[in-house]
């Protein structure tokens, strides 16, 4: 089972939907004991820094979200669920779970590429370019794209953190990774058959980066 | 580098394509979410859902046709048409769709944008435009005016202004519709495309005329615009998605090849 938490952040059923196209089996719930024994946690997200942590703090699952990450169950975080496991973002000025060391940065305002102003949020599909291999991210097409709407983006302390870069203006983190932990700035749900081989992935793996 | 979006947009009443769209071997298809799942095995970046239905009885319907639409395909999709509150965009969004679209109703409730970003989040809140061109005046000084009721009652509103006023109020992103190239097939609007992408910081979806790939391929280059919205041209089957973003992509016009 498939535990999808919900800190009321957005529309979480679009998770819910493609885990049952994959007929896996999930739940969203904000309650512990049932996430508890959930093999896999899903950790998504839409909405702003604030008040998804004010959520998190009122049922104590900022707590247990970085229990599970100590115990070694496998986590991921999509979107703003990918931002709030850092320690701190800019967006409202939040403090955040502090799970992954650094913060999260919103785009600069004058954002060009070449002689074109790039447009805020970063809206739309866009590559990762992996530095590395990892189970999460096997069987994807040559040239896959992912659908992002975001505008701020995580800004990791460790550099080896970082498994996917993608470009606009600059190229920014778009996949964090360590043990158990596998977080991206993305929409999976939402970045068509690729996206679907990387929820299928995520369902089948044991939490270890080397397998 | 982000791609440049191909979006079709689907005409639905009472839960039935207006016009049936031809697929393999010319069949009609009335359903929606049969054709949504066509365009999306073509290589579709998003989909449009524009509700023409009358009657409340046929909302649900629409309602219904979301969810479905949900369930089967894993791409972005915005629904428009008839919504005039908070609560309608709420039962669209649980339903499953990613943005709601307004367009008549933000220009006769403007506050409808910023309630709209304030719950669910400027991305989830496009702003639909439709635009004809007239003589610049005190009010219209852009010479682009927006319409409303499908294009038959002029608002005095100048389009530029009413863009820029859009994205202030919390719209993520503008659909602008050139009521003078709609159905025309001979190509987008490439003074007005511009003309609003390069005042705005938000992404702009240009609509109406696109005839050819050509035609998509200088409004997302020369008319700066983001993505492009097309409906005839591959319902009438003269093109399936896939040949136009090889064009694109042949072209040089970043575009998601891989799905």
């Amino acid at each position: 089972m498939i535990g999808i938490v919900d800190y009321k952040a957005g529309n979480l059923t679009s998770v819910a939907r493609a885990l049952s196209y994959l007929h896996e089996p999930c739940v969203i719930t904000d309650d512990p004991r049932v996430l508890m024994q959930a093999s896999h946690i899903i950790f998504p997200g839409v909405g702003a820094a604030g008040e998804a942590m004010a959520n998190l703090k009122k049922t104590q699952l900022d707590k247990w979200l970085r229990e599970w990450v100590q115990q070694g169950k496998p986590v991921m975080g999509i979107c703003l669920g990918t931002q709030v496991i850092f320690e701190y973002s800019e967006e409202n000025d939040t403090q955040c779970l502090g799970i992954v060391p650094g913060k999260v940065k919103r785009f600069p305002q004058n954002l060009r590429q070449g002689n074109e102003q790039l447009k805020i949020p970063h809206m739309g599909w866009n590559h990762v370019a992996f530095r590395k291999d990892h189970p999460v991210f096997r069987g994807l097409p040559e040239g896959a794209e992912f659908y992002f709407v975001h505008s701020y983006y995580p800004f990791p302390d460790d550099d080896t953190w970082v498994i996917g870069l993608t470009s606009y203006g600059n190229p920014f983190c778009s996949v964090v990774a360590r043990g158990n932990l596998i977080a991206m700035q993305f929409h999976p749900e939402k970045s068509g058959r690729p996206g679907l081989q990387i929820l299928t992935n995520f369902c089948r793996w044991g939490g270890r980066d080397a397998e | 580098m982000l791609s440049k979006r191909i979006i079709p947009c689907l005409d639905v009443r009472d839960g039935r394509l207006t016009k049936g769209i031809r697929f393999k071997g010319n069949i009609d298809i009335g359903d929606p979410v049969e054709a949504a799942r066509e365009y999306y095995e073509q290589g579709a970046d998003e989909i449009v859902f524009y509700d023409i239905t009358a009657s409340s009885d046929g909302r649900d319907i629409m309602i219904d046709v979301v969810r479905r639409v949900a369930e089967t395909i894993f791409i972005p999709f915005s629904v428009g048409g008839g919504i005039r509150t908070v609560d309608d965009m709420r039962r669209v969004i649980m339903a499953g769709a990613e943005k709601i679209s307004i367009n008549s109703e933000a220009v006769k409730n403007p506050p409808l944008i910023f309630e709209g970003a304030k719950v669910f989040g400027s991305q989830c809140v496009v702003l639909g435009m439709d635009v004809k061109k007239v003589e610049p005046n005190v009010h219209v000084p852009s010479g682009y005016e927006i319409v409303i009721h499908g294009g038959r009652v002029y608002t005095g509103i100048d389009a530029l202004w009413w863009a820029k006023e859009a994205e202030n109020l919390g719209a993520g992103e503008i659909c602008l519709n050139s009521i003078d190239a709609d159905g025309t097939q001979e190509g987008y609007e490439l003074e007005l495309t511009p003309l609003i992408s390069t005042n705005v910081r938000i992404p702009v979806i240009a609509s109406g005329g696109g005839g050819t790939p050509e035609h998509i391929g200088d409004v997302l280059t020369r008319g700066n615009a983001d993505a492009a919205l097309i409906a005839s041209m591959v319902h009438y089957r003269y093109y399936t998605i896939t040949e136009i973003k090889t064009y694109l992509h042949a072209h040089g016009v970043k575009t998601r090849m891989a799905w």
